[in-house]
């Protein structure tokens, strides 16, 4: 039986409930986002007592559908004042899947100044004072944990980052290889620090199979998706080889890759630290080109870099963070950025953010263009000891912008604007404004048809389409962080037929339910107008569903490109 | 008219990431693409000078025509 576990920090009880029936139906993004409306006052302050901090599974994690392991985090951002859902690997939403936990929802803030963690197993969820872990990185605490109660344990953790509070931090879930994962965007890592949880550990044992009312049907389907996952050639051949920093030499080729601070949209040193070289140096220094980030994963886009004598450096190297410390901040070395990547794991912070960060600190003369030396400094001497800079570095760009007195600010409701620049690919620009988690390239990833010619063209140098372009895949994916599926399944579910079918399909064999298309696209709109309505109690309205003025009056090279949407043009976004 | 051909990703096994070539004026995409060994089917993005282009573009002197499989990211 389906339930959801209630921590409250401030009384140090847990409860175990049940499902109630308004929320049988929703999972991941669609369950976190709906809890948070209706139980967090959208006023509250991110990181005071009245702030949740909402874990849940998809609605088909835990079954043996591919690329279904994605875990939802939900709270108030302490990053954009607004509603926040961030998704990630690893092996923690399977288990909580298996254990029959709907979500896990905690609130309050404890009394007394103790450090605690939280243990989820069979019996329910349970809080013990912490002591020996704390100030530590994450990967220690994932070894100390390991040690302390077992190799397959689950793990939720925040680095010294969280701790602090620092608006960049994430949340660490550990994956099958026992490296991390991250709930990268949005500060929910804050929030975890602000209720003083170190850490969260899982023990699925006991845990019966998660049910199936219709096995035949779900297995049928099942077929059905993974093969439309392994036909395109996006998710069946394209990720699997290059993984997605493919894309530092399209979006270079195409003049959308933002350079030195979104000051031009092309990177003179592009091919070092491009994904086809990135391929090649993994390969010639024997570390892994193709890896999954959770169990069940059939794409294996994320990959295992190493260093030039063969040492672990890091996995799941993405295009963000390799465009962001990369053509951002103009540094041409893959080696620095890898242990950069590394660095942030360790301490716990958005790599994303992080990276835009950067961008902005070069600009106010906090370090040199292309300084990568600097930059490991201040992410381990600064950021990850909390010193008054790291604080402000840690903060994330928009900190740094408003500290300095930088104008050129890439953010939407205080988030980072990533890897896409939206002057030259104008529909992702509908989606930074309009999207309700901030900047947020994968709430409605238009790069998808504006770039790569999947789900169609839409031209990304004219306005025509793109607002519609936009919606519908914000739609589409609200809907899609609601099944714990990987985002990537929307390469094939925009040009297979069968695809989207076959995921409904199998939703509808595991519960036992009919939904139609119809209902889907219904549930996405739902959890958009759930989001945005929390975010206007919050006091975010249309006139933040805006970029930066710099957009508007700062051509970009190599198109001349501006950003020409009139605000009117910006706010036909919500009219569905 | 001399145009560059740059290539990405696989397409790039077996053949080159750059190369300058001298074409008769009037060539479109499609003809330079069959010439390397590539069918439409594996084209996934062709850009002109930066900008998405039909297999039936016609290329002009000093263009740079860039290809790549269907691949993506996020």
């Amino acid at each position: 039986m389906d339930k959801i576990l209630r921590v409250n920090m401030t009384d140090l009880t847990t409860k175990l409930e049940t499902v109630p029936a308004e929320w049988a139906g929703l999972g991941g993004r669609g369950l976190t986002s709906t809890i948070v409306a209706a139980e967090v006052p959208a006023d509250c302050h991110a990181l005071g007592p009245n702030n949740k901090l909402v874990f849940a599974p998809g609605l088909l994690t835990g079954t043996a559908a591919a690329n279904s392991g994605r875990l939802s985090a939900g709270a108030k951002s302490p990053l954009t004042g607004g509603i926040k859902e961030s998704n990630a690997g690893g092996t923690a939403a399977q288990m909580l899947a298996r254990l029959g936990i709907k979500a896990l929802i905690i609130e309050g803030l404890p009394k007394e100044d103790k450090w605690y963690s939280l243990h989820v197993n069979m019996d329910g969820v349970t809080i013990q004072e912490e002591t020996e872990l704390l100030g530590k990185g994450n990967f220690a605490v994932i070894e100390a944990l390991e040690a302390r109660l077992g190799k397959k344990t689950g793990i939720l953790t925040i680095g010294p980052a969280g701790e602090l509070k620092m608006t960049a931090a994430n949340i660490s879930v550990k994956d099958p290889d026992s490296k991390i994962r991250s709930h990268g965007r949005g500060g929910l890592g804050a929030v975890m620090g602000s209720k003083k949880i170190k850490f969260i550990t899982i023990d699925d044992t006991g845990a019966p199979k998660v049910q199936i009312a219709d096995p035949e049907k779900f297995k049928t389907a099942a077929r059905t998706f993974a093969k439309a996952l392994l036909d395109h050639p996006v998710s069946g051949e394209g990720l699997p080889t290059y993984g997605t920093n493919v894309l530092v030499n399209i979006l270079n080729e195409a003049g959308g890759l933002p350079t030195r601070n979104f000051t031009t949209g092309q990177f003179e040193a592009h091919d070092k630290i491009s994904g086809e070289t990135m391929h090649d140096t993994i390969v010639a220094r024997g570390g892994k080109p193709k890896h999954g980030c959770h169990a069940g994963c059939i794409i294996q886009c994320s990959q295992v870099y190493h260093d030039k004598d063969g040492k672990y450096v890091t996995s799941g190297f993405e295009y963000e963070t390799i465009w962001g410390l990369g053509a951002d901040c103009c540094i041409d070395n893959l080696d620095d950025i890898a242990k950069a990547d590394n660095i942030m794991d360790d301490i716990g912070i958005d790599s994303i953010e992080t990276a835009v960060m950067f961008g902005v600190a070069m600009e106010a003369g906090i370090l040199q263009w292309g300084d990568s030396k600097e930059m490991l400094r201040l992410l381990t001497e600064e950021i990850g000891k909390g010193t008054a800079l790291g604080r402000i570095l840690g903060g994330g760009a928009g900190s740094v912008g408003r500290t300095y007195g930088v104008t050129r600010v890439p953010v939407v409701k205080n988030q980072g604007i990533p890897a896409y620049d939206p002057r030259s690919v104008k529909g992702i620009g509908i989606t930074y404004a309009t999207s309700t988690m901030g900047a947020d390239h994968t709430s409605g990833y238009t790069i998808a048809t504006n770039i790569l010619n999947v789900g169609g063209h839409v031209d990304p140098l004219k306005k025509d389409g793109q607002v519609e372009l936009s919606r519908n895949l914000q739609i589409a994916t609200a809907a899609v962080d609601s099944t714990g599926m990987c985002i990537f399944i929307a390469f094939p579910a925009l040009d297979i037929p069968e695809c989207l079918p076959a995921l409904i399909d199998m939703i509808n064999a595991r519960y036992g339910i009919a939904l139609t298309g119809d209902d889907v696209t219904n549930l996405g709109k739902h959890i958009l107008k759930v989001e945005r309505q929390f975010n206007i109690e919050a006091g975010l309205t249309n006139k933040h569903d805006r970029l930066p003025e710099f957009f508007k009056t700062e051509p970009v090279a190599p198109h001349n490109a501006v950003w020409d949407f009139t605000d009117e043009e910006i706010d036909e976004f919500w009219n569905f | 008219m001399h145009i560059k051909v740059k290539l990405f990703a696989t397409f790039r096994n077996g053949r080159f990431k750059e190369a300058g070539q001298e074409r008769q004026e009037g060539t479109n995409c499609r003809k330079i693409i069959l010439e390397l060994g590539l069918t439409e089917e594996e084209i996934g993005i062709i850009l002109v000078n930066g900008r998405h282009a039909s297999l039936d573009h016609l290329l002009q002197d000093g263009d740079t025509l860039s290809l790549f499989p269907l691949v993506g990211g996020g």
